[in-house]
């Protein structure tokens, strides 16, 4: 993996540049010892590691447009970071780039409960603003895995999903308007507590950008009311398919459950093994399937799901008949990736999507990867959506293994995009899949994308590296190659 | 005298569209043109017909997931979906009535270019939100694609947002994919009667922060209620709010009765059951109020947050000739009133100055009036920049649709 080669020019500033830094964020707000800088190396993707050039905490808007504006002037890239906890390396520094941490970005703004929205700074976590809104019966409804410590910055950067996403949707979905910082300098704000965009929907382009178009300093969310109940229901299959075959049957019957998660033997070993959820040993996937909604309706569809599962096979159903049995349920399927890292030194959690109907073929596929690569693979799939997530098992210790890993990785992805699904449904391009980006698109799909860029930040300065396989200069994007003269295409009818 | 282009494959499009772009030719594209009387009017000498883009191409409902040419017809797509017990969950609306065009809501591809969206956008979100996929050609006359048919995804940056309200200023696509949902088994609409625009939203809004899972919730002042074709809405000749509640059968049953204790404070309360709910949510979705024939009047449509709504209402309420309902719980005003040489722009625009977010669309107007006054809500210096910016980077040459939406995109 090959980041832009630093420029030496700009390293060899560093002084300069942090004197100028601390002019505008003053106090302990920029760091350049090397021991500070340490913890900023790497983010979730902790693969990589790349010391920063200096890190800058602002504490206002202004503070993060005059950074801006002094690194557009003096060409420093910029790292926009949230709480770091980015999967795909989205956060992994530059070594002539500042890192710009939101970090300090960390309150509550305004909890609007008629409207049903609240205005947060972008440092705060996914899980706390459910936390703030909670004791009014509201909750914000993406939920990712890391939610206790990811921020909403970042989740607007990663565009983040989680468990409950087929029902109530991506942070695409669930943000309303944002604050946000060009690499002018320039503070916009895009959206707001109504629905829709007057012009084109620059949030819903920003969302899931991951910090290449601007700095987020303030978002609003939208919220919802929390259902009456929740229920789950355990199923054991004896085969993938059968398993496969209960979710299409469902979803075919017009149930859209809160979440639908299933488990392959491995990660059903693994999760069982280290929290003892009571999941059964005997079978080759389990599904966790959960309802939520007015008590009624929950009653009605735990019943229609469980008459679903049993005609296409299941050898064993529980549905919870407690708050604390559901939340058993689900310990497992929450431990899954620590549970996986007991057996293993390491492991690589992968995070692509497919045509749902598609895995039973992707799972034989990787079964026969995991042959190949020697390396041991569990998956967890949120069942609903077709997204999956293979863990790697390796050992970094071993010369080779965490290559081997990547390449299986890779393998995988391919696999992905060949069977019709795509690179990543919620974890992110960054750094790690940068180079496969290939796959899915053109040449002329990614220079479209990186046009759009050029809209925003025409000398590449913000998170360069990322996303990207391959840099092109604004001005050679916009390079048109034009030939006048009549119409070349006798054969489209015209009238 | 104009020329129609009609494209008939992926490569015919590209070429067309590569040489607009050479030659320096706007083009107007069209659909089944259902749509041509929303946005600034676009004079060009030439027109882009989509039409031959037709035709559903692939349908798995249970990987709820629809791909189809960007100009099949919505009748074809609802029908299909209706076979498979599913819908199009942000409730496309037909604005074919109100905007006196033929009959019909156009295409697929009509109703994501304007980011449409109907009385569920409350619950289920807009067209944006539905949007997997596509394939198309830039103003660059580049042929490219972004998204997928997956419902997860975030690979690359998320164009199909893009894409959704550019009213075709940016690309001319040939292919989208959609996500298809279940169609709820049974409706039920809870009525409150009397509610003045303050009570009837606050009402609303009680219905939205409950546990109900609303799915519609309006607000119609007396005289717009007492012209419902629904019988139970019209009668009482009183102001009226509605809620909507859809799913399965019991529940739904029970949280009709739930709202029906919930807001009984605001007034006598009624239930409308499947064929008037039905009914009822069509005409607040296609604008029906203001449809009539021989109704000539302006219409704004207004997004803004749903509190700020009865403020927004009493503000506008002295323009002449001037009716509004609600629609999303307060944050989706429509507003007729009489005022054909101006819209009544200052005063409508002015209005929502109060509001602490939001946009006004002058929605049905005389054409010279779409050409005087902005459309869509300018929306500040540095926003109307980038996206004149945005405009440039997939159409430099500005030969889509061009003034669609602003002087310059």
């Amino acid at each position: 993996m090959q980041m832009p080669t630093p420029d030496a020019g700009v390293m060899a500033r560093r002084g300069e540049i942090a004197d100028a830094l601390r002019a505008i964020v003053p106090g302990e707000g920029v760091i350049v010892d090397e021991d500070a800088l340490r913890p900023y190396e790497t983010d979730g993707l902790t693969a990589y590691k790349t010391l920063p050039l200096i890190v800058v905490l602002p504490e206002t808007v202004e503070q993060v447009a005059e950074v801006l504006r002094f690194c557009k002037r003096e060409g420093v890239k910029v790292v926009p970071r949230g709480a770091g906890t980015s999967l795909s390396g989205g956060a992994l520094p530059l070594a002539d780039g500042i890192i710009l941490g939101l970090g300090k970005f960390n309150r509550i703004l305004e909890i609007d409960s008629a409207n049903r929205c609240a205005r947060v700074q972008p440092g705060v976590t996914n899980l706390a603003i459910t936390k703030a809104v909670e004791g009014d019966g509201f909750y914000y409804a993406p939920d990712p895995s890391s939610q206790i410590a990811c921020s909403i910055g970042g989740n607007v950067a990663e565009n983040s999903g989680g468990v409950h996403c087929l029902k109530y949707g991506l942070t695409t979905n669930n943000v309303l308007g944002v604050e946000l910082v060009t690499m002018d300098g320039e503070v916009l704000r895009i959206g707001g507590k109504h629905l829709d965009a007057a012009g084109f929907d620059l949030l819903g382009l920003l969302t899931g950008s991951e910090g290449l178009l601007g700095v987020v300093t303030e978002v609003t969310v939208r919220l919802l009311r929390k259902p009456e109940t929740a229920r789950a229901l355990l199923i054991g299959f004896p085969t993938s398919e059968a398993a496969g075959d209960c979710v299409a049957g469902v979803i075919g019957d017009g149930i859209i459950p809160g979440g639908m998660e299933m488990m392959d033997a491995p990660a059903i070993k693994a999760a069982e093994e280290f929290v003892q959820a009571g999941y059964p040993l005997d079978v080759e996937a389990l599904l966790i399937v959960e309802l939520d909604g007015p008590e009624a309706e929950v009653e009605h569809l735990i019943e229609r799901v469980r008459a679903i599962a049993e005609a296409k096979g299941a050898v064993s159903v529980r549905a919870s008949q407690s708050e604390e049995e559901r939340n058993s349920f689900w310990a497992g399927r929450k431990a899954a990736f620590p549970a996986v890292g007991r057996l293993s030194p390491d492991y690589y959690c992968m995070d692509g999507t497919i045509p749902r109907n598609r895995l039973p073929e992707v799972l034989r596929r990787m079964r026969e990867l995991s042959a190949h690569y020697g390396l041991g693979v569990a998956n967890v799939f949120h069942a609903g959506d077709g997204n999956l997530h293979p863990l790697i098992m390796y050992d970094a210790n071993q010369p080779g293994e965490l290559e081997k890993a990547e390449e299986f990785g890779a393998d995988i992805l391919r696999l992905c995009v060949e069977v019709g699904g795509v690179l990543t449904g919620e974890h992110g391009v960054g750094v790690e899949k940068r180079d496969l980006m290939e796959t899915m698109f053109t040449e002329d799909d990614l220079k479209q994308q990186q046009r759009v860029k050029c809209a925003f930040d025409p000398d590449g300065l913000l998170n360069p590296g990322k996303m990207f396989p391959t840099l092109h200069r604004c001005a050679e994007l916009g390079r048109m190659h034009i030939h006048r003269g009549q119409m070349p295409f006798p054969d489209i009818p015209r009238f | 005298m104009t020329e129609t282009l009609k494209p008939e494959t992926p490569d015919q499009l590209r070429d067309a569209v590569a040489w607009a772009n050479s030659d320096l030719k706007p083009l107007e594209l069209v659909g089944r043109g259902s749509k041509r009387g929303i946005g600034r009017p676009v004079q060009t000498a030439h027109r882009l017909d989509l039409s031959a883009f037709s035709g559903i191409a692939l349908y798995e409902p249970e990987e709820l997931v629809l791909s189809a040419g960007a100009a099949t017809p919505m009748a074809e797509i609802e029908a299909a979906l209706e076979e498979a017990g599913q819908e199009l969950s942000f409730e496309p609306p037909d604005y074919s009535r109100v905007l006196r065009m033929a009959r019909g809501a156009g295409t697929l591809g009509g109703v994501l270019a304007g980011n449409l969206a109907g009385p569920r956008r409350i619950k289920q979100g807009a067209a944006r939100d539905h949007f997997l996929g596509f394939e198309g050609v830039t103003g660059r006359g580049d042929a490219f694609k972004s998204g997928g048919r997956v419902v997860k995804n975030v690979t690359g940056y998320d164009l199909c947002k893009l894409m959704a309200g550019s009213w075709g200023t940016l690309a001319a696509l040939h292919k989208v994919t959609v996500k298809a949902l279940p169609r709820g088994q049974k409706t039920r609409t809870v009525l409150v009667y009397g509610p003045d625009a303050a009570a009837g939203v606050a009402a609303l809004s009680d219905g939205l922060n409950s546990p109900c899972e609303v799915s519609g919730a309006a607000w119609l002042p007396a005289s717009i209620a007492g012209r419902s074709e629904v019988d139970l809405v019209a009668k009482p000749g009183e102001a009226v709010a509605a809620i909507r509640v859809e799913g399965f059968g019991p529940s739904v049953e029970y949280r009709c009765q739930a709202l029906r204790s919930l807001l009984a404070p605001y007034g006598a309360t009624e239930e409308l059951h499947s064929q008037r709910s039905r009914a009822f949510w069509t005409a607040v979705r296609d604008v029906l109020p203001f449809a009539d024939g021989a109704d000539e009047r302006v219409i704004w449509k207004i997004s803004l947050p749903p509190t700020d709504a009865p403020a927004f209402l009493h503000a506008v309420a002295e323009i002449k000739g001037a009716e509004a309902y609600c629609d999303w719980g307060g944050g989706l005003v429509w507003l007729a009133l009489d005022a054909p040489k101006t819209g009544a722009e200052g005063v409508v625009r002015d209005a929502l100055k109060r509001a602490e977010s939001g946009w006004a669309q002058l929605f049905r107007a005389p054409e010279s009036l779409r050409a005087a006054v902005p459309v869509f809500q300018p929306q500040g210096a540095g926003l109307d920049a980038l996206a004149r910016r945005v405009k440039e980077s997939f159409d430099p040459n500005r030969v889509l649709n061009p003034g669609r939406m602003s002087e310059g995109v």
